[in-house]
Formats: structure tokens, C-alpha cells, sequence
């Protein structure tokens, strides 16, 4: 062990821990603030995604959505790429999911159906992120504030196409009409059997999201192109002195990205709402952000990630039934800790771990 | 026809007033290589500072003062993240907008209930529109009366606060000590380190010039502009004011003239709501609304002229390595 480096399982392991349990800590000074007691608030945000069927339902049901969202900015980050723009990416994903659901659930099954669906989720997601990627590399835009910016451009395309093209006749809502069952995933409970998740909307996407992940990593660490991603990430300028194109590789993850968060439609949109509305995104595509740094962009550790932040969201739920003074917007505060500790703050403990392990790591010296 | 431009003028200032404010916030921060998505939340958070003190306390001032501190408290957030802890810039600013939207949310309802309002302030609670000398007076001179009496009188403390704020910074950034080494840390802070001069005070400085800026701007939203907070006014601005400091090419003069334009362009979008134009028909207003973002991309994409950010921003400053 060098001066300044860490044991693996320190930087892996401890570090990410300390820094969420921190984020957690200053939480319950939150809760503290309301006037509400901590501990009895993660009792109840505890029981109320694990303790029963339905609870478990819904914590599955959105996690997977995060898996979606964690997965597109992980992979963005292996090239050096910071993709902020899933939440206009998934936007658009919904057109494609409902453009082929509308076209198709009359006639077919949902299983003929979904094939287009993913095909349109991942099609329509990676045409928005095409643009920022493409500007990125031939022209040098930053890819961070152009994703922004169409993170709004999709939100008013959206309401444009919902309000004028999209949505019912003589009807001022700004939806489109409900898929019949051609238009529809079974629920998980459908598909696995001995399983029951009560009425939570958990769905056949779960599974793709796992599916995902699997791709993800198989392309990542098993295929020259994930080779090369990693090693644009680690150093641009080794890459292209190793004969590795800028211009393909951000394009190509960046399209990946933002066809991994379109898929995020498939879940919501032909899983559970089962028509296409506005903004059903709702702040996924961020959330993705905390749960790509909380995994440290593995996909194992998004699934982990996805699945704490599901709990986050179900149990808030849960917590601002039983607790009326904390609302639902405490699950937005925790994440933004959250971001803020193991994303922002990632390296705080950094000195004094430095400290401690050199103290400890030096003390067997003079033995030997 | 004159009168109706005069009409839209008039909201123009007004809807630019936060724009500008929290551009300029920016532009501090940014000059100096601390890159800042999180003016957004800093408005949301002192919009939210600013309702809450000025109802408990029924003075605007006061409002300002809490709005402020609020701000710059968040601000020096993001700087102990990003300057002390070298954190990821960004990471940061996301992580501020996320604490700042659930948080005024949630204390709103605790401490109010009320759906994440604060109780509505009127009189002293407010900025009030001042109405200039002579206003009343010459408001019946043709044309030059209309200007003066609708357009240049009639606004808040805060407005005016906002546009003489542009004068001031250009003063600051490109006529004082300070300004010449905030331009300098941002473009190499190799060279100011050398000078001798902290790196991270410097941008500490810089970080608490935004949070100033950001907290006029949240106090405009909530105690200017309307008589309480509301969950989630800020709706976007603080990153319009990023388009809009971006499309200026982080100087403070088009900063200006930039958040006039986006200012325009949503006062325009209110006005043609559900009207038809001779010769186009229904303008959509979402093509207007989405107006801002578009041309900020076609700008980054260098097809008119090149916006080129402050060199070392972004990157956070290592003075060794060990």
C-alpha cells in the first residue's frame, strides 16, 4: 500500500457507506426539524416498503424505473460523459412506447407489441440524446448543458404534441387514449408464479430492467467496445493515440445512454399507466444521477441502489400517510442528501480514512 | 399598436428582473471556474426564506436578509463540495436544486400547511412599485410620458436593484482588483497561485458574490413579483439564466441583453396565448417557451459565434500532489 491509497474494500465498501450514512444522518436532523420522531419515521418507511406483498410491489415497480435512469448515466460515465438529459430522453421514450402501443393493441398481443415498444423506447430516447452527443464531439458543446437544455426542449415538445396531436378527441386532457390489452404487460405476479405483490403495479419490465443490467455489464467489461468506452473515460488522449475514435465512442454511448432511459417509458407507460401523459417522468431521469453514483456504476450496485431508492419512494409514501407533517417532498430532500454526500462529497472522509488506515498500516512496521 | 408594445416592454422588465439577477449570480461563480447549475435552487431557497421572514416579520427587508443568507448559505455548500472537497461541479449544483425543491416544499407544509405556500404578505411585506418623480405628472406627454410613466416607473425596488446590478459587475469584473484575479482563477489558477493569492478564497469569494445575487432573485420571485412563496416557482429560471449566461458568453453586458431577449420572448409567449397571427395562424406557445434552450444549443454548437466557457472551469484546483 502506497502513501495516499486505500485498502479496496475501504474505497469500494466503507467510503460509499459512511457517505450515504451521513446523507441519512443530516435526513433525521430533517425529521428532527419537523418535529417528528427518526426513528420511528425509518420504522415506518422500513415496514412500509418491505413489510408486506404490496409494499414490496411497489418498491420493485420503481426501482425499476431507476435501474432504467441509473443504468443510462453509469454507462455515460465509463466514457467520461455526464448524461443529465434522462429525463427528456425517457420523455421522449414514452412517444415511442405509445406510438407503437397505439398502433398495435388492437391486433396483436402484448408480447407482439412489445418488441416495437422497445425498439420505439430505445429509438426515440436515442435520437434525443443523438444531437447533444453528435454537438459534443464535432463541435465541443458541453454535453452536460446541452442535455439540459433538451431536457426542456423535449418538456414543451411534449405538451405540444400531447395538447394539439396526441390527446383524445373532445377531451381537454392532455393524454392520449387508454391501450386496450395489447397495449399492456402482465404484472409480475402474472408471470412469476407463487408470487403475489397485492395490487402494485410491478410489472414484466422488471425483468428487462435485469436483462439490462446484464447487457450493461456484458458490454462494459466483455466487449471491445466497452474496452474502448473505458479507456475514453480513463484518458481521452491515450485513447485516440490507440487508434480510438472520439466521435464513435461518444456517440455510440451516448446513444446507448439515452436509449437505456427511454426504456424507462416502457415500465411506466405499457406497464402501469397504460396511456401516454404529461411529464409521467417526474424527476426519474435525475434521480438516475444518485443512483449511478451510489452504485458506482456497476450495475450490481444500481440494482442495490435502484432498489433503496425504491424503498425511498414507497416508504415516503407510506411515512406521509402515517406522519402527515412529513410529505412526500422528503424523499426529494433525502435524495438531494444523498447526491450531495456520495456524489458532491464523495472524498470528505477521504483525509481521515487516509489517516486512520496510514496509522494502522504503519504500526506492524517497526515488528518486522 | 404602440401601446401594446409598451404593454409587453413592460412585462419584458419585469420577467427579466430574476433572469438577470440570477445570470449575473452565475456569472460570478462561473468567471471564477466554479461552475454553478444549482442557481436554481438557490432562488428556490431564498424565494422560500424571503416568503417565510417577511410574513413572520411583515417587513421585505427582512426578507431580503433571510432570502440572502439562505442563499449564500447553500452557495458555500456548494463551494465547501466543489472548492474544498474537489467534488464534481455538477454533482453538486444537481444535488443543490434536488435539496432546495423538497426542502422549501416540505417546510412549507410543516410549518404553514398550506400546500407548501407561505401566508400571503401584503404592505410592508413586499416590495412595493415605486412610482418615479414626475411619473404622475408627465404621464400625459405623448409617447415619451407612456415610456416614462408605464415602462421606466411603476416597479419594484428589486428591478431597478437588477439592472444596475449590470453596470456594477462590469465595473467589479473588469475595473477592480478583485475582478482582474476572479478573471484570472478561472482561466489559470496555476498563475494566480503563484501571485501568491489563495485560489480558494478567491472562489469562495466568488461563490458568495452568486449566492448574493441568487438571494435578490429568489426575494424578487416570492415577495416581489407575487405576495407569498409557492412550491416550485422558481419553474425553471435559474436555468434560463444559465442559457442566458451562456448565450452572453459570461460577460455581463449581453447578460443583460440576453435575459431581455428571454424575458421578451415570455412575455410575448403570455400575450399570444390562444391568438392568432395574421399570415401563421396559432403560433404554439410551447415553440416560444422552448425558444431559450434552442438557441442557447444552436449557440453552443458555434453556428453563431462561439461560446467558449472560462478555461479552468469546472475543474477543481489541486495545488500539489502528493
Amino acid at each position: 500500500m502506497t502513501a495516499g491509497q486505500l485498502p479496496r474494500w475501504v474505497d469500494y465498501g466503507l467510503m460509499p457507506a459512511l457517505n450515504v450514512a451521513a446523507a441519512f444522518l443530516v435526513s433525521g436532523l430533517v425529521v428532527l426539524l419537523i418535529g417528528e420522531n427518526p426513528v420511528e419515521a425509518v420504522k415506518v418507511l422500513v415496514w412500509g416498503s418491505l413489510g408486506w406483498n404490496e409494499g414490496i410491489g411497489f418498491t420493485l415497480f420503481y426501482a425499476t424505473n431507476f435501474i432504467f435512469t441509473g443504468l443510462a448515466v453509469a454507462i455515460a460515465f465509463h466514457a467520461g460523459l455526464f448524461n443529465i438529459g434522462g429525463e427528456g430522453q425517457a420523455y421522449l421514450g414514452g412517444l415511442g412506447v405509445a406510438l407503437a402501443c397505439l398502433a398495435l393493441d388492437r391486433y396483436v398481443p402484448w408480447w407482439v407489441t412489445l418488441p416495437f415498444a422497445v425498439a420505439g423506447a430505445a429509438a426515440f430516447g436515442a435520437a434525443w440524446a443523438f444531437i447533444p452527443a453528435i454537438l459534443q464531439a464535432k463541435r465541443g458543446s458541453h454535453v452536460v448543458i446541452t442535455t439540459i437544455m433538451f431536457n426542456f426542449i423535449a418538456a414543451s415538445l411534449m405538451v405540444y404534441l400531447l395538447v394539439n396531436l396526441l390527446s383524445k378527441r373532445g377531451s381537454m386532457q392532455p393524454e392520449t387514449r387508454t391501450f386496450e390489452s395489447g397495449g399492456r404487460l402482465p404484472l409480475l405476479q402474472d408471470v412469476l408464479p407463487g408470487t403475489n405483490f397485492g395490487s402494485a403495479p410491478v410489472n414484466f419490465s422488471f425483468l428487462l430492467a435485469l436483462a439490462a443490467c446484464l447487457l450493461v455489464w456484458v458490454i462494459v467489461w466483455r466487449t471491445r467496445l466497452g474496452y474502448e468506452i473505458r479507456t475514453f473515460g480513463a484518458n481521452p488522449v491515450a485513447a485516440v493515440y490507440a487508434g480510438i475514435s472520439p466521435l464513435r465512442i461518444t456517440v455510440v454511448t451516448m446513444l446507448m445512454s439515452g436509449g437505456l432511459a427511454g426504456m424507462m417509458a416502457i415500465n411506466e407507460i405499457m406497464g402501469s399507466q397504460h396511456r401516454l401523459l404529461i411529464e409521467f417522468v417526474s424527476g426519474y431521469g435525475f434521480v438516475g444521477i444518485a443512483v449511478a453514483l451510489m452504485g458506482r456504476a456497476h450495475p450490481v450496485g444500481i440494482v442495490f441502489a435502484a432498489i433503496l431508492f425504491g424503498m425511498l419512494y414507497q416508504g415516503g409514501a407510506e411515512l406521509a400517510f402515517e406522519m402527515p407533517a412529513i410529505t412526500r417532498d422528503m424523499i426529494v430532500v433525502i435524495q438531494g442528501l444523498v447526491i450531495l454526500f456520495a456524489g458532491a462529497l464523495e472524498h470528505m472522509f477521504r483525509p481521515a480514512l487516509l489517516r486512520i488506515f496510514g496509522v494502522l498500516a504503519a504500526r506492524p512496521a517497526p515488528a518486522a | 399598436m404602440f401601446e401594446t408594445l409598451i404593454f409587453v416592454l413592460d412585462s419584458t422588465a419585469r420577467l427579466s428582473t430574476p433572469l438577470l439577477l440570477a445570470a449575473l449570480a452565475g456569472l460570478y461563480s462561473e468567471r471564477s471556474g466554479v461552475f454553478d447549475i444549482g442557481l436554481e435552487g438557490k432562488m428556490l431557497g431564498a424565494a422560500f426564506a424571503a416568503g417565510t421572514a417577511a410574513a413572520l416579520s411583515g417587513s421585505a427587508w427582512i426578507g431580503l436578509a433571510a432570502g440572502i443568507v439562505i442563499s449564500v448559505a447553500l452557495a458555500l455548500v456548494h463551494g465547501f463540495a466543489c472548492i474544498t472537497n474537489r467534488g464534481n461541479q455538477i454533482v453538486s449544483g444537481v444535488a443543490i436544486n434536488f435539496l432546495a425543491i423538497g426542502l422549501t416544499a416540505l417546510l412549507g407544509q410543516a410549518w404553514f400547511g398550506q400546500g407548501g405556500r407561505t401566508p400571503s404578505v401584503s404592505g410592508g411585506g413586499r416590495f412595493g412599485e415605486l412610482t418615479l418623480p414626475l411619473a404622475e405628472s408627465l404621464r400625459d406627454v405623448p409617447v415619451i410620458g407612456l415610456i416614462y410613466y408605464e415602462l421606466v416607473s411603476g416597479h419594484n425596488i428589486l428591478v431597478y436593484v437588477a439592472f444596475l446590478a449590470v453596470p456594477f459587475s462590469w465595473w467589479v469584473l473588469y475595473r477592480t482588483r478583485f475582478g482582474l484575479r476572479l478573471r484570472a482563477v478561472g482561466e489559470n489558477p496555476g498563475a494566480v497561485d503563484t501571485a501568491g493569492i489563495s485560489v480558494t478564497w478567491l472562489r469562495y469569494r466568488a461563490v458568495i458574490c452568486t449566492g448574493i445575487l441568487c438571494g435578490i432573485a429568489g426575494t424578487y420571485l416570492s415577495i416581489g413579483q407575487s405576495a407569498s412563496f409557492i412550491a416550485n416557482m422558481t419553474a425553471g429560471k435559474g436555468f434560463i439564466a444559465l442559457a442566458a449566461l451562456i448565450f452572453a458568453k459570461w460577460k455581463p453586458v449581453p447578460v443583460m441583453f440576453a435575459c431581455l431577449l428571454f424575458g421578451f420572448l415570455d412575455a410575448v409567449a403570455i400575450r399570444l396565448q390562444g391568438q392568432q397571427v395574421p399570415g401563421i395562424g396559432e403560433v404554439p406557445v410551447q415553440a416560444i417557451q422552448a425558444l431559450p434552450y434552442i438557441l442557447t444549443v444552436v449557440l453552443l454548437a458555434g453556428f453563431i459565434g462561439k461560446a467558449v466557457p472560462p478555461r479552468a472551469g469546472g475543474v477543481a484546483y489541486v495545488k500539489e500532489r502528493s
